[in-house]
């Protein structure tokens, strides 16, 4: 990395959409052997830019070098011939194919055909790097974690030096993240050039060489990893001093609000989702569910939400002089019905918990809509709420009446996240809340959680970052094939012993 | 590899609605170009007179005008029903079939009902029993829908086919005379069951009951609890349970409110101008009425132009092939350039072409 010319140069990019500016004047450089951090807020052009190197976007202005010729790159195709591949947060991979199938498709030359020969490259191309791929299976069968890593060996079979990778790390889980983590290093001693993109500062140090940081679309800087720190780098990306650190007071008076017993659930192919259940959550406490995703969390929380038919087992909602509801066999309406408040904010925020076509306004009706008088619904308050959540949660949108699908990820959880919260509600279930977040972001989230337990509400916390799970929790209880591995004391419990009661029924227990 | 790309194609964020107008009107202009010069090298007649000929041909007379106006109400009646169904994702493609019904059931009761009770009493059970009818061919393909979640597209186009053999097969019992094979003007002496004219026209009562209609549609999408409802389950089912919106309940529901306004297009036509039944009475306007809804987004106030824009079409190239004795695929073709260009410059709303200038310097 000494005075070498570079080997990716953007040279004053803008790309606008509409009357947005993404990406304003950017200028980068990319050596080559190094991994490169891009870090930003949410909407601060990241993927925009990235983009515009992989061919998706053709930038208004800019030029771009590629050892030090300027290229012009109109398709995926284009960047493919240029040796820069990107591996996007949404997979583009086909169900229905197998591994090598797709690693192939596309492919203009009669290699295609040949799909042994591919297979042969393709194991070559894992023993190099150290991938674990079966070039034989097929897509629908693979985990998040493999198919991202097809994903990679498409584009390094496709003989790309320079590798983009959209926040790889959002949908995995520690131990896949070190996984991958291990190629990339492995990648960069064979010279190739990495971009990643991701807001979790760890994994910032840890993995990278050198650190750019985009504000509001422009190129702030670039600072070498060795030299900077956590802080520095928030600070640099907000643009202001910012404090990074979650209080926890201690609960308040606590009373048992949800009390689950026995809890059994199956999915539609009879599969046992959830095994048994007990646990109760406490007015003015944060209970954190921890687990690797896909163990039950979804099921738990919808099942509380009156989404999921419930094998066997009770839910009871304690009100205020101490009675009892069962809330089995209740759907969301009847829920509220019973005056019950329970806010919910889902994993799937475009697929659930909003309606990625409609407004600001418009989504923050789902929750209002039957307030209207008589036949039709009240439109001015939704309005005013949208207007409210902007302001206090410093969304990041052209207007109210901007569809929220057009808003990038950690702005439509906010909208999400806001309005479930000014529903001022008795019981807030959360799922990955922060999940593709920036580090701001999760911080005001984290704020607001805590203000929600300081107001009394009993607070269910899904959470995938042990730190913080460990750092905001009052209980953690962790889940693990569908049953409770334990519950412990969020301020007592260790990270090693989480991380042992996630992957093996009640953990350390049997060491 | 070094092409600079001349022409680059990217998506609009938004647009403003003058310009959006100023897309469609040169659309049209263009259209109407290309119609005239294809008119000039296949007819040799002017296009000039030619256009003359279609806008007399619809406005004309003050006869013509009130067929113009008989004829979107009627298309835009069945649109309207369609709109919410469309909006909530509903394929309905049984339109036709639904206002046929309605025709029949108003037909029926004019029939058997005719003269044994009071005018009064005798219209208001038509108007019931075309609703239920038209209400009930709706609300079969919606249940099997909501309960078993079967494609509704074949589902409701097969309903058309059922409807159209139900009326045949009922043609046949009340032909008049016997051995006719049609049905005749039914109550031809007595008018029972015709609806009162308003104005001097028989056309007037069907216009302001469907414009009356048409607000009431867009009220009912835009502002009411329900039609909030249907568009969120028509974006997204899960989103819809999760905030305990009755997906079933919605769906059966809006199909019954669809299919319902499509039987009252069949009882406007039976009792309020044609006063007869035949096969062929709604005339594919439950197709007609899909592509007008969906140029018109959904939104009934625009269906009142669309609609209008069709009819127009359909009535001035009608009159054309016959004022100048052309063939009748004359007409389609005009027709058919025409629409083809404003669903086209829908590219051009959408998507912004721009011409780039290349940065090239020499460094
Ligand atoms: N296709 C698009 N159409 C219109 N606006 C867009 C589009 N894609 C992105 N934007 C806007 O451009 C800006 C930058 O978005 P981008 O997705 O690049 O941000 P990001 O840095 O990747 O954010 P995140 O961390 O949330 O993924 C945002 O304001 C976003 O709303
Ligand atoms: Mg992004």
């Amino acid at each position: 990395m000494d005075k070498q010319s570079p080997i990716l140069e953007l040279k004053h990019i803008t790309k606008r959409f509409g009357n947005i500016t993404a990406n304003e004047d950017v200028s980068l450089e990319v050596y080559q052997g190094e991994i490169l951090a891009l870090l930003g807020e949410n909407g601060s052009g990241k993927t925009t830019l990235m983009n515009a190197i992989a061919g998706i976007y053709y930038p208004e202005e800019g030029q771009i070098f590629v050892n030090g010729k300027e290229v012009s790159i109109n398709s995926p195709k284009d960047a493919y011939d240029l040796g820069i591949g990107m591996i996007h947060q949404h997979f583009k991979l086909i169900d229905v194919l197998s591994a090598a199938e797709n690693i192939v498709l596309g492919l203009k030359d009669k290699r295609r055909y040949d799909l042994k020969a591919a297979g042969a490259k393709i194991r070559e191309i894992c023993d190099k790097y150290g991938f674990d791929v079966d070039p034989n299976q097929k897509i629908y069968n693979m985990s998040v974690s493999q198919k991202q890593t097809v994903e990679i060996v498409k584009v390094l079979f496709r003989g790309a030096d320079i590798l983009i990778l959209d926040e790889p790390t959002a949908v995995l889980t520690p131990q896949e993240t070190e996984k991958l983590f291990n190629v990339l290093r492995n990648m960069k001693q064979d010279g190739k050039s990495i971009i990643i993109i991701t807001h979790k500062l760890n994994e910032v140090l840890e993995i990278s060489d050198r650190v750019a940081i985009l504000r509001k679309g422009r190129y702030i800087c670039d600072i070498k990893t060795s030299e900077a720190d956590t802080q520095q780098l928030t600070d640099a990306m907000v643009g202001h001093a910012v404090t990074l650190n979650i209080e926890r007071k201690v609960p308040v008076d606590p009373k048992d609000k949800i009390i689950v017993k026995n809890l059994t659930v199956r999915d539609s192919d009879g599969v046992e989702k959830l095994k048994n259940i007990n646990f109760t959550a406490r007015t003015g406490e944060i209970l954190g569910i921890a687990g690797i995703s896909g163990n039950g969390q979804k099921e738990l929380l919808e099942s509380i939400a009156g989404l999921q038919k419930i094998e066997t087992g009770s839910i009871l909602f304690v009100n205020e002089d101490g009675t009892e509801e069962e809330l089995v066999g209740m759907d969301p309406k009847k829920i509220t019905d019973m005056g019950i408040t329970l806010s919910f904010v889902p994993e799937d925020r475009l697929g659930m918990g909003l309606v990625g076509n409609m407004d600001l306004a418009d989504n923050m009706m789902l929750r209002s809509f039957r307030h209207g008088r008589g036949l039709f619904t009240d439109r001015k308050a939704p309005y005013e709420l949208a207007e409210q959540v902007v302001k206090e949660l410093e969304v990041n949108t052209p207007s109210i009446r901007t569809a929220v699908r057009k808003l990038s990820g950690g702005n439509v959880q906010k909208v999400l996240v806001g309005r479930e919260i000014a529903a001022a509600p008795t019981v807030l279930m959360t799922a990955y809340a922060v999940r593709g977040l920036d580090i701001n972001s999760s911080y005001i989230i984290y704020d607001l959680v805590n203000k929600q337990k300081a107001r009394g509400v009993a607070v269910i916390y899904v959470g995938e970052d042990l730190d913080v799970l460990l750092e905001l929790c009052d209980r953690i209880l962790v889940l693990c094939d569908g049953q409770v591995s334990g519950e412990l004391d969020g301020r007592e419990a260790d990270k090693q012993k989480v991380g042992l009661m996630m992957t093996k029924l009640g953990g350390a227990e049997h060491e | 590899m070094n092409r600079i790309p001349l022409i680059h194609i990217s998506r609009r964020k938004d647009i403003v609605w003058y310009k959006a107008w100023l897309i469609r009107i040169i659309a049209i202009i263009l259209a109407l170009v290309l119609c005239g010069i294809i008119t000039m090298v296949t007819t040799g007649l002017n296009p000039i007179k030619v256009y003359a000929a279609m806008i007399d041909g619809t406005f004309g007379t003050t006869r013509r005008i009130w067929m113009l106006c008989q004829n979107i109400a009627i298309l835009l009646c069945i649109s309207i029903a369609l709109a919410p169904a469309f909006k909530m994702r509903f394929w309905n493609l049984g339109g036709d079939g639904q206002a046929l019904m309605g025709a029949l059931g108003a037909a029926a009761v004019m029939i058997l009902l005719g003269d044994k009770i009071p005018n009064g009493l005798l219209i208001l059970i038509m108007v019931v029993v075309s609703i239920v009818c038209g209400a009930i061919w709706a609300v079969i393909p919606a249940v099997f829908k909501a309960r078993w979640n079967t494609n509704e597209t074949l589902f409701t186009l097969m309903m058309n086919y059922v409807a159209i053999q139900l009326v045949a097969f009922f043609v046949i019992v009340w032909e008049v005379p016997k051995g006719a094979g049609k049905i005749g003007i039914i109550n031809q002496n007595t008018n029972a069951g015709w609806f009162p004219q308003v104005g001097g026209s028989k056309y007037l009562l069907n216009i302001i009951i469907v414009a009356v209609l048409t607000i009431a549609m867009f009220i009912y999408m835009k502002y009411s609890k329900h039609g909030y409802e249907l568009s969120v389950v028509g974006e997204s089912e899960p989103t819809a349970r999760y905030v305990g919106i009755k997906v079933r309940k919605v769906i059966i529901r809006t199909m019954v409110l669809s299919g319902a306004l499509c039987g009252v297009a069949g009882l406007l036509l039976v009792g309020g101008t044609d006063h007869t039944l035949t096969t062929t009475l709604v005339s594919g306007r439950g197709f007609t009425g899909v592509m007008v809804a969906w140029l018109a987004k959904f939104n009934p106030i625009y269906m009142v132009l669309t609609s209008f824009l069709i009819v127009f079409l359909q009535r001035g190239s009608g009159e054309i092939t016959t004022a100048y004795s052309l063939n009748q695929s004359y007409g389609d073709i005009i027709t058919g350039i025409i629409l083809f260009f404003i669903i086209g410059c829908e590219f051009f709303l959408n998507y912004k072409v721009s011409f780039r200038k290349s940065h090239k310097e020499v460094a």
